[in-house]
């Protein structure tokens, strides 16, 4: 049976103190620039303590809250995503010596203490999965995995959704179900606390939990039936992927390209974008050079460019990559559709473009699978 | 676990140049054990990488079929390609691979193979031309279609001079617009399916060129009566990692560097020729 218990509020502090000693280096949600980001944790005092959100199309602003709830607040801007697949990255370093030779040296990180992340929403863990199957299987990345590699997981249940997460639609949340180390469930006076893995029952064997009385796990069955009910947007179907592809000349595409601004924010913020290019950095004196990856996106021109020709030179073709990519092609590459309903894209969108109305339009008629 | 981000350094041991800017370098590995395990497919490709300016994938070759060593034929159209075009024999490079997934060159044996390749030159093709001609008695006839849009832009002359001169080979050129003098057909490379004698029911087509060529080449052939599922065809698209990893070389759901860039007619039919993929 796995440890599963109450943490009182007050005893939350000892969870990144055991994960310290335990050899983790702790990262987690903190308020930076008016936004929550995943940073670096030295005490539970980082965390966004009373803090709360309002998201819209294009539109997101923290405010203050009358209790003490750290995670009553959805997804900001970035996740997990830049701590595996990060930014900017070197891949190689060469150097040349007097005679031409060459040496290479591989760019990727010398193995760090590993990361635990606490506070990783069910959306972040179901886009972790899938940037698995994309640097991981078939050709595995070595600093992804390196990275990856002992990656340890404190998931928290969603319990105050934004106006545009729609997460329950793609089945990837509000509830953490699997893919965790530890799942924290926040209520007013402290958390429910689940293990789900071997390392996970470690930490939690550590800690001072309680028995969850039936009044808890009432509380709690409340917040997930209203963090469901609260969202409002849907996708109109789990696998959309034909009726995207049989509509390659739906007049939308033109329509949602004249608002577009090609600007990639919607990529970028995309936990399950995995586009990069490279980039060759010399050093001044002409002996060292490096070879770097940095993120990219199918709205740049630089992302279709083959000699003489970019493929998609308009925003129509752009809008039309992202989306049968995303919601499309995704799976037959990985089994799924690319979109966990994190609604990123839509509060992010300078001009508030919302991926589940243009998908509604462009696929009307079309049914789930 | 390899890293499939780690070029191996290799030295030119020949340039050549060819019809035009177009040169070729013949190139080792250094490692002498890399240099004797390196084996590539005809079709497959190397990313080469140039110190302090770039890397570009580029299809792996046999300067002459006899050889050991393998070599690639590059045009110099911009900014890494260019700077390669100054390499002398002696000079290093990067090299990555090969990768991607080749000609099916054993599927072909036992019947007619027809290359047909468009624009400027197409290095994938002459591999599957030197392995048929290196190993004759497994194949039927060898047709060799090659269009190009005016009749100055052949290159290659000699070789395909040379080619016709091979035991039970046919070599077909179209120029869109021709020259006074020119022996060629004039029109779309379409216009020499009529004249090429191959079995219709049983040879394997393998194509690399500009897609719009491509695509009216494959349904052109579908309607004589070649089964699309004995149409191969060679692509491109912009290549950053060749390791499945980058994004950039997406075509729908595949991944050029590594589903391809040989692709087989049926899994690419749909989006072919569509604008934006
Ligand atoms: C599988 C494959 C095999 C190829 N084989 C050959 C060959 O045998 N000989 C040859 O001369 N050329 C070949 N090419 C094309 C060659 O890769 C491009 O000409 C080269 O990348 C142009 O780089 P550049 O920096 O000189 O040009 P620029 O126009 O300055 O291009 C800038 C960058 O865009 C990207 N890019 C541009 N064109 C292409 C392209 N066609 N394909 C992929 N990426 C591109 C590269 O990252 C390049 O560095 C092949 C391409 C592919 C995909
Ligand atoms: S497509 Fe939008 S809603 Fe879906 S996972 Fe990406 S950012 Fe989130
Ligand atoms: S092609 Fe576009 S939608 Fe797909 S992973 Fe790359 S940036 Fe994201
Ligand atoms: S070249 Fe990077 S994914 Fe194919």
């Amino acid at each position: 049976m796995s440890i599963y218990g109450f943490l009182h509020r007050s005893a939350l502090k000892q969870l990144p103190e055991c994960l310290n000693e335990a050899g983790y280096r702790c990262i987690g949600p903190r308020v930076r620039e008016g936004a929550v980001t995943f940073g670096e944790l030295t005490s539970i005092d980082d965390l966004p303590r009373g803090v709360g959100d309002e998201q819209r199309p294009a539109h997101y602003r923290l405010g203050e809250r009358e209790d003490e709830r750290l995670f009553a607040w959805a997804v900001g801007p970035q996740g997990l995503k830049s701590w595996l697949f990060t930014p900017r990255e070197t891949l190689w370093r060469s150097r040349r010596d007097d005679d031409g030779r060459l040496y290479f040296e591989t760019g990727s990180p010398a193995d760090d203490r590993p990361l635990a992340a606490i506070g990783v929403r069910a959306c972040d863990l179901a886009a972790l999965r899938l940037q698995d199957a994309h640097f991981l299987e078939r050709e595995p990345d070595p600093g992804y995995r390196k990275r990856r590699a002992g990656l340890f997981l404190v998931a928290v249940d969603c319990t105050h959704p934004a106006e545009t997460c729609f997460c329950h639609s793609t089945g990837d949340g509000p509830a953490c179900e699997s893919g965790f180390d530890l799942a924290l469930h926040e209520l007013d006076d402290g958390f429910i606390v689940h293990a789900g893995s071997e390392a996970g029952e470690r930490v939690a064997a550590r800690l001072p939990l309680l028995p969850v009385g039936e009044e808890q796990e009432a509380a709690r069955r409340d917040q997930q039936r209203a963090a469901i009910d609260a969202q409002q947007r849907a996708l109109p179907g789990r696998n959309l992927r034909d009726a995207l592809f049989a509509n390659l000349d739906h007049e939308r595409w033109q329509a949602v390209a004249e608002r577009c601004l090609s600007c990639a924010n919607c990529t970028s913020v995309c936990p399950t974008c995995f586009c990069h290019s490279h980039e060759e950095v010399p050093d001044l004196d002409g002996r060292t050079s490096e070879h770097l990856r940095q993120w990219d996106s199918c709205f740049t021109e630089g992302h279709s460019y083959i000699h003489g020709i970019v493929i998609r030179a308009e925003t129509p073709e752009r809008y039309r990559q992202w989306l049968t990519h995303k919601l499309g092609s995704w799976h037959d590459q990985y089994g799924r559709s690319g979109c966990v309903g994190c609604g990123r894209c839509i509060t992010w969108c300078p001009v508030g473009i919302d991926l589940t109305e243009e998908a509604t339009v462009i696929c009307a008629e079309a049914g789930d699978d | 676990m390899t890293d499939p981000y780690l070029p191996r350094e290799a030295e030119i041991l020949e340039r050549v140049d060819e019809a035009g800017s177009i040169f070729s370098l013949r190139l080792a590995l250094t490692d002498p054990r890399a240099r004797a395990d390196y084996a590539f497919a005809p079709g497959q490709f190397n990313m080469v990488y140039l110190f302090g300016v770039g890397e570009v994938p580029i299809s792996v070759v046999r300067l002459r079929g006899e050889d050991a060593d393998f070599a690639h034929t590059i045009r110099p159209v911009g900014r890494v390609t260019r700077a390669m075009a100054e390499l002398r024999a002696g000079d290093r490079l990067g090299i990555r691979g090969p990768f991607g997934r080749g000609w099916p060159l054993e599927l072909a044996e036992g019947g007619d193979v027809v290359v047909i390749t468009g624009g400027l030159g197409c290095a994938p093709a002459v591999t599957v031309v030197h392995h048929v001609l290196a190993n004759r008695e497994r194949f039927g006839r060898l047709v060799i279609m090659q269009g190009v849009k005016h009749s100055d832009d052949l290159i290659w002359a000699e070789q395909y001079a040379r080619w016709r001169e091979a035991p039970d080979t046919r070599v077909l050129l179209a120029a869109d617009q021709a020259r006074p003098g020119w022996t060629g057909q004039q029109g779309l490379i379409t216009t020499l399916f009529d004249q090429a004698e191959f079995d219709r029911g049983r040879a394997t087509v393998m194509m690399c060129g500009p897609e719009p060529m491509m695509v009216a080449s494959a349904r052109r052939l579908v309607d004589d009566g070649v089964e699309a599922g004995r149409i191969w065809l060679s692509m491109e698209r912009n290549m950053q990692c060749a390791a499945g990893h980058c994004g950039h070389c997406q075509f729908g759901p595949r991944f050029v560097c590594r589903d391809g860039p040989v692709f087989h007619y049926p899994e690419v039919a749909g989006l072919l020729g569509v604008r934006g993929f």
